[in-house]
C-alpha cells in the first residue's frame, strides 16, 4: 500500500492537469502576492500617523476595548494603578518588560512577573494580564500579540481583563503592515503564537445577542503612551 | 427515492411551515445584515477587495501541489509534525492514535467543522475518551446531541428558554433568560476544562505555504485556550486551506469576518507556527497537523467547480439563501448547510443521493453576490442537476429530452402540438401528470394564449 501522502500529491497533481478558467474579476488583475503593496480597496488606515491614531481610537470604541493616551511612562503607570483600584484587582499578572515593570511596581495589588513558569492555575486566579504588543493596527482597532514580546500564549487570553501597554509609534495603518513588520523583525523564526486581538472576546451564539467575555477576557485597555 | 431525499423532502416541508420558527431565523439574521452593510461601507471598494481574494484562493488552488508541499516544507521546520489522511477514517485513527501514544484522558475542542464531517466525537468516545466542544454554540449543540444548525452559528435557532432548561438539566445552574448569563455559566463551566485538558484540537482556516504557520479565526478566545494551555495541540485541516503568503491574509482576514458576521475582523485571528519554542514560557510541547483529503481532490479535479475549493466558511452564502431561511440548516442533513453544502456535498457524498439539494434553490444568485471569494454557487447549482441527469438520468429525463428533440426538429408537429396544447391546458391542471404533482399543488398554470407565438408574429400581432 502505498503511503497517504505520495497518494495524495498523486491525485492533486492528476487532478490539476487540467487547468480551470480564473475567476471573473470586476476590475483591472490584482497583484496578490508582494507584501505592503497598498490596498486602496480595503478600509482605510490613515495615510499619517494622526489620522492613523484617529481611525483606531474610532474602531477600538465601536469594539468596545477602552483606549487610554497618556504622555509618558509614569503617566502609564498611574493610569493602570487608578484602574487596579476602581475594579479592585486583587493580583495582576505580567510579562518582564521594560515596559511594564515599572507599571507593575506602581500597582496598588500583588504583581505577578508570569514569565518564568507555567502555573495554569495560578494565572486563571489573576484578575488582570499586563502586557505589551507587536503593533497596532489603526484600520481594524487590531493589537497583535505574540508568545515572544507578550509573555507567551496564556497571559493574554486567560486573567479576565487584559491591558495592553505599548508605545504610540507602535501603531502601523493596516494589517498588511502589520504582517510586513512581523515577518522583518522574526524573519524565519517567528514566534510560536502572533495573535490579532480586535476588542474583548465575544460571542452572538445565544440569539445572536452580543455578549462580551465569552472566554478571554471580558475588559480590553489599551493604554498607549505618547 | 433515496432516504436522503425523502428525509430532506419530510424536513423541508414540515420547517418551512413553521412561521414562528422562520421568524425567530430572520429576526436572529436582521443583525447581521445591519452590521455587515456598515462595515461593507467602510471597504474603499469591496468588488475590488473580492477579485483579490478570489485571485489568491486561486492561484493556491490552482497549484496545490507546490503550494503544500512548500507549506508543509516550513511547517516541519518550526517543529510540527504532519500528518496525511485521504478520508475521514484515516484521519480519525491518526487523532486517536496521537491520544492513545500520549496516554491522554481529557480532551478540549474548538470549533472545527472538519471535525464534524470526519465524525470525530463519536470515534473519540467510543475509544474512552473525554471530549469537550468548548464553542459555545458547540457546547450547546454538544449538550442537546445535535448537528449544527449553521457552520458559522451552530445554535441559532435555539431559544434562550431551552438553553437554560439544557444548562439547568446537565450542569444544575438556576433558570435565566439573560444570554449575558447563560454565557457566564458556560465560561465558568469550561475555564477549568481547559486548565484540565491534555490534548486541545482545534481547525484551521488558513494555512500559509511562505511561513508554515497556521490562521485560526474566532470570536470567543476558546480557540486561543485551546491551543494554549493543554500539553498537545491537533489541528485537522482540509488540504485546500493552502494559501501562498502571509500578505495573503490582510485581505482574507478582514472579509472573512464582514461577509461571515458584519465585523471588521473577528475578535481573535491566531497564527500558529509549531509547539512552545525555546525560551517562550507556556504553550504545548507537541503540535500536530492533520491535513485532510477526504474528497477534496475530487473536486479538484472537475475543472469547472473547482472554484468551490476557494471557500473560507465564511457563511455569507447561508445567511442570505431564502432556502436555507425558510427550511433551516437542520433540514439539510449535511456537515456544510446553505448554498456551499448543496454544491460541495455531492462531491463529498455522492451525486445521486444528495443531488437534490442542488434542486431546492430558486437560482436567485444571492449566494453567489454574498460569496467574498466570488465562488459561482448558483450556477454549480445547475451544473450539479446537469450532471445528475448525465450520470443516471430518469425514465421521465429520457422520455421527455427524447421527445422533445423529436418534435423541436419538426416544425409542422410542433405546431400541431402547439395547438393541442394550448386547446387541451384547462384540462392539464386538474389531470394528475407525473412528476408534475409536487409543482402544481402550489402553482395555477397560466390562461394560454388564443395564438402561437409564431401565428402572432405572422399576423404582426406582436
Ligand atoms: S461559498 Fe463563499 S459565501 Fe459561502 S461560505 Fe464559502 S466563502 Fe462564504
Amino acid at each position: 500500500m502505498s503511503d497517504a501522502r505520495s497518494d495524495i500529491f498523486a491525485r492533486i497533481r492528476e487532478a490539476l492537469k487540467v487547468k480551470a478558467p480564473k475567476p471573473h474579476l470586476k476590475g483591472e488583475p490584482v497583484a496578490g502576492k508582494t507584501s505592503a503593496v497598498a490596498k486602496p480597496w480595503l478600509p482605510d488606515g490613515g495615510e499619517s500617523a494622526d489620522a492613523s491614531l484617529a481611525i483606531l481610537a474610532e474602531q477600538l470604541a465601536k469594539l468596545k476595548a477602552v483606549l487610554i493616551r497618556v504622555p509618558d511612562q509614569a503617566a502609564a503607570a498611574k493610569a493602570v494603578a487608578e484602574l487596579a483600584t476602581a475594579k479592585n484587582w486583587q493580583k495582576v499578572a505580567y510579562h518582564g518588560h521594560p515596559l511594564l515593570r515599572p507599571v507593575a511596581a506602581a500597582l496598588p495589588c500583588e504583581a505577578w512577573e508570569a514569565d518564568a513558569s507555567f502555573e495554569k492555575q495560578k494565572l486563571e486566579g489573576c484578575d488582570a494580564g499586563l502586557t505589551t504588543c507587536e503593533s497596532i493596527v489603526a484600520q481594524l482597532g487590531a493589537i497583535l500579540v505574540s508568545s515572544a514580546s507578550s509573555g507567551g500564549r496564556a497571559l493574554s487570553i486567560l486573567p479576565h481583563v487584559h491591558v495592553v501597554v505599548a508605545e504610540a509609534g507602535q501603531v502601523v495603518p493596516d494589517l498588511g503592515s502589520a504582517l510586513a513588520l512581523a515577518k522583518a523583525r522574526h524573519g524565519d523564526q517567528m514566534p510560536s503564537m502572533l495573535s490579532f486581538i480586535t476588542g474583548p472576546s465575544r460571542t452572538g451564539d445565544i440569539e445572536r445577542i452580543l455578549v462580551l467575555g465569552a472566554h478571554g477576557p471580558k475588559e480590553l485597555y489599551l493604554v498607549l503612551v505618547g | 427515492m433515496d432516504d436522503s431525499k425523502a428525509i430532506f423532502l419530510k424536513d423541508a416541508t414540515v420547517n418551512a411551515a413553521d412561521g414562528d420558527q422562520r421568524a425567530f431565523i430572520r429576526k436572529a439574521l436582521g443583525g447581521y445584515y445591519t452590521n455587515r452593510d456598515l462595515q461593507k461601507a467602510r471597504y474603499r471598494d469591496w468588488e475590488r477587495a473580492r477579485d483579490a481574494a478570489s485571485m489568491a484562493k486561486w492561484s493556491a488552488v490552482n497549484d496545490l501541489a507546490n503550494v503544500l508541499e512548500k507549506f508543509v516544507g516550513n511547517f516541519e521546520r518550526n517543529g510540527g509534525v504532519v500528518h496525511w489522511a485521504r478520508d475521514a477514517a484515516e484521519a480519525r485513527a491518526i487523532i486517536l492514535k496521537i491520544a492513545e501514544d500520549n496516554q491522554a484522558k481529557a480532551i478540549v475542542k474548538s470549533k472545527c467543522m472538519t471535525s464534524e464531517e470526519i465524525h470525530l466525537n463519536d470515534a473519540l468516545e467510543k475509544a474512552g475518551f473525554g471530549v469537550v466542544e468548548s464553542d459555545l454554540g458547540e457546547f450547546i449543540q454538544q449538550l442537546r446531541g445535535e448537528a449544527p444548525y449553521h457552520f458559522v452559528f451552530p445554535c441559532m435557532h435555539v431559544k434562550r428558554e431551552a438553553i437554560s432548561e439544557l444548562f439547568t438539566k446537565h450542569l444544575g445552574t438556576a433558570p435565566t433568560d439573560s444570554p449575558e448569563e447563560l454565557t457566564m455559566i458556560a465560561r465558568r463551566h469550561l475555564r477549568q476544562l481547559y486548565v484540565d485538558a491534555d490534548i486541545g484540537i482545534t481547525g484551521a482556516n488558513f494555512l500559509i505555504a511562505e511561513t508554515g504557520q497556521i490562521s485560526i479565526t474566532e470570536n470567543e478566545g476558546n480557540a486561543r485556550l485551546t491551543a494554549a494551555l493543554p500539553r498537545i495541540h491537533i489541528a485537522l485541516s482540509g488540504i485546500e486551506k493552502v494559501v501562498n503568503h502571509l500578505d495573503d491574509l490582510s485581505v482574507l482576514l478582514p472579509m472573512l469576518a464582514t461577509a461571515g458576521a458584519g465585523q471588521p475582523m473577528t475578535c481573535y485571528n491566531t497564527l500558529y507556527s509549531g509547539p512552545r519554542k525555546k525560551g517562550e514560557c507556556d504553550g504545548p510541547e507537541q503540535f500536530h497537523l492533520v491535513l485532510l483529503d477526504n474528497a477534496r481532490t475530487r473536486i479538484l479535479a472537475d475543472p469547472e467547480q473547482r472554484d468551490a475549493l476557494h471557500c473560507i466558511r465564511c457563511g455569507a452564502c447561508l445567511n442570505v439563501c431564502p432556502i436555507f431561511k425558510n427550511i433551516g440548516g437542520l433540514a439539510y442533513g449535511t456537515t456544510y448547510q446553505g448554498p456551499i453544502g448543496s454544491v460541495i456535498t455531492p462531491h463529498l457524498r455522492g451525486l445521486k443521493q444528495w443531488n437534490h439539494l442542488s434542486g431546492a434553490s430558486s437560482l436567485c444568485g444571492a449566494c453567489t453576490d454574498a460569496c467574498p471569494v466570488r465562488i459561482d454557487l448558483h450556477h454549480h447549482l445547475l451544473h450539479n442537476r446537469r450532471n445528475a441527469t448525465k450520470e443516471s438520468p430518469t425514465l421521465f429525463d429520457q422520455v421527455f429530452h427524447h421527445g422533445f428533440n423529436f418534435v423541436i426538429k419538426r416544425p409542422w408537429l410542433f405546431a400541431t402540438g402547439g395547438r393541442i396544447f394550448r386547446a387541451t391546458l384547462p384540462l392539464l391542471q386538474k389531470l394528475p401528470i407525473p412528476y408534475m404533482g409536487a409543482w402544481m399543488k402550489t402553482r395555477d398554470l397560466p390562461k394560454a394564449p388564443a395564438q402561437s407565438f409564431r401565428d402572432q408574429w405572422k399576423n404582426q400581432n406582436v
